[in-house]
């Protein structure tokens, strides 16, 4: 027995009339679900918990501008770590040289594999385990080293990956113009390969902007706070969550628009393709 | 002395055993076309020239030296070898005119202006002047073919290799490939030709090879070759090839 002869016998509903009663249905239930969270919350005191206008005054006030500018600053640098130790590891990985290629493997599995925020604890223990040892290039220089080691291993594997999406058709062409190997890896495989892992290093451009927040695991001063140390500061001293969410919109400033960027580049590599 | 010289050439993928001695010669200004069924090894061959294949066993000399020597200098002998691959294989990121002038400047080390001066010259050559900007994605089949053929003539090869340089191409295409390539012929160009155009073939070449199951079977002017082929293996072949829909009159 088909199932549309069993629906005509037991409701009288076509298909297309089931469909449209079910979309209502579930219209329904949302309005409904609004309506009670409308009336049920407290309006006044969840503005003055989370949005109070005289603590968004005063986080924009004690410099959430800087902050803001110090989690772009972190990001940047760790951005460019990520990536000149990414392509070399990608290279390690691709290399005929065995242990080159083990050593590899061994520090992307291995920092692939931790959370992120158990490389930052280390870090911020490294000068206690060595009195006397310094980072150049305070807070820059341990940022940008904990967030950069990170990221160099998942970059790694998106560019080895985006190396070995270049035709090999290329490298043929490139040697059989006399090129020897690592001039066509520079000069033809390389710029292609980037263009085919923008979008993907775009996301983990967004992933690390995100990462960026663990940098007060490190323990840096005051003045090289980034958006989440200087909200969670802030909100500890107004014992109020504006200042959190101020900071939350920040992050929002910078990763949608990467979002954004990213899918359009995914739809610009899906058209040459 | 040939320009290029191969001797008893053995190649095996795996199992399988394509190239099953070659020994074969090509001569300074000679046009040689290689014809034979689909894996029959003549594009195998081709590769094994500059040596984008190693071949396990055998020689290939060119201008004197054996290239086949692993303490040869393979980059340098490249440069004297010019190839034109199947599927064009441009740079996709560089324009025409790049895509002629990135080797010249970082192999031969020529000045930008020399560089360009060259590329210009050959994509004239080429018929593609006003397209020297383009982009490969800008550029039809036939287009991007002889930007490819312009880009391995900027190296000024002694030898071009041509392996099946119009079977990508829409039909319509083809005829102004087939037309530098015939035109390069002209101008004394030593080439190795692998192709399934026979008509171009016996125009064009000095020599057609027969290749059947990696091996040479039979090779001379075009007009004995295609004409009147001696082995019946050459004979099945071209009756295929020129004439595919004939039916095999039953006894």
């Amino acid at each position: 027995m088909s199932t549309s002869t069993q629906d005509v016998e037991r409701k009288g509903l076509s298909p297309r009339q089931r469909a449209q009663r079910s979309r209502w249905i579930q219209y329904a239930v949302l309005v409904v679900l609004v309506l009670v969270a409308a009336f049920s919350a407290d309006w006044g005191q969840i503005v003055s918990v989370f949005f109070k206008p005289e603590f968004i005054k005063s986080t924009f006030q004690d410099g959430v501008l800087q902050a803001l500018v110090k989690t772009l600053e972190y990001t940047a640098g760790a951005f460019v770590i990520g990536l000149a130790g990414g392509t070399l590891l990608a290279l390690m990985k691709l290399s005929q040289v065995g242990p080159y290629r083990w050593i590899a493997t061994a520090y992307i599995e291995f920092f692939r594999g931790l959370p992120a925020i158990v490389v930052f604890i280390a870090f911020s223990l490294l000068p206690l385990a060595f009195p006397g040892m310094t980072i150049p290039w305070d807070p820059y220089g341990v940022v940008w080293l904990a967030l950069g080691i990170v990221a160099s291993a998942y970059m790694a594997e998106v560019i080895r990956a985006g190396i070995q999406a270049v035709p090999k058709g290329q490298v043929e062409a490139a040697r059989s113009l006399g090129m020897p190997a690592g001039l066509a890896m520079r000069k033809i495989v390389l710029p292609q390969a980037f263009r085919i892992v923008l979008p993907p290093l775009t996301n983990d451009l967004i992933l690390l902007v995100k990462d960026s927040s663990l940098v007060f695991m490190i323990g840096v001063a005051a003045d090289g706070y980034e958006l989440t140390g200087f909200g969670r500061d802030l909100a500890n001293t107004y014992s109020n969550l504006t200042p959190i969410v101020v900071c939350g919109f920040c992050y929002l400033l910078i990763t949608l628009p990467l979002g954004i960027l990213a899918r359009r580049l995914e739809a610009r590599t899906a058209r040459t393709r | 002395m040939a320009l290029v010289e191969i001797k008893s050439l053995h190649k095996s993928f795996g199992s399988n055993h394509v190239l099953r001695g070659i020994d074969f010669t090509v001569e300074q200004g000679e046009v040689v076309c290689v014809i034979g069924p689909s894996g029959s090894g003549k594009s195998t061959l081709l590769r094994c020239v500059n040596l984008l294949e190693t071949p396990q066993e055998g020689q290939v000399i060119v201008r004197g030296e054996d290239i086949t020597d692993p303490d040869c200098h393979l980059d340098a002998a490249r440069q004297q070898i010019g190839m034109v691959f199947q599927q064009f294989n441009l740079f996709p990121h560089l324009s025409a005119l790049a895509n002629c002038t990135v080797a010249q400047r970082t192999v031969l080390k020529r000045s930008a202006e020399e560089a360009d001066k060259v590329a210009r010259a050959n994509l004239e050559r080429v018929g593609l002047s006003e397209k020297i900007d383009a982009y490969p994605a800008q550029l039809s089949g036939g287009q991007q073919q002889r930007v490819a053929i312009a880009r391995a003539l900027s190296m000024d090869p002694a030898l071009m290799l041509f392996d099946e340089p119009t079977s990508a191409l829409d039909p319509e295409l083809v005829g102004d490939v087939l037309t530098v390539m015939r035109k390069l012929a002209l101008d004394g160009m030593t080439m190795l030709v692998v192709t399934h155009e026979m008509a171009f073939a016996r125009e064009v070449a000095d020599r057609v090879v027969f290749m059947d199951g990696g091996v040479i079977v039979e090779q001379g002017p075009p007009a004995d070759v295609i004409g009147d082929p001696k082995e019946e293996r050459t004979r099945t072949f071209l009756r295929r090839v020129l004439d595919p829909t004939h039916v095999e009159p039953t006894s």
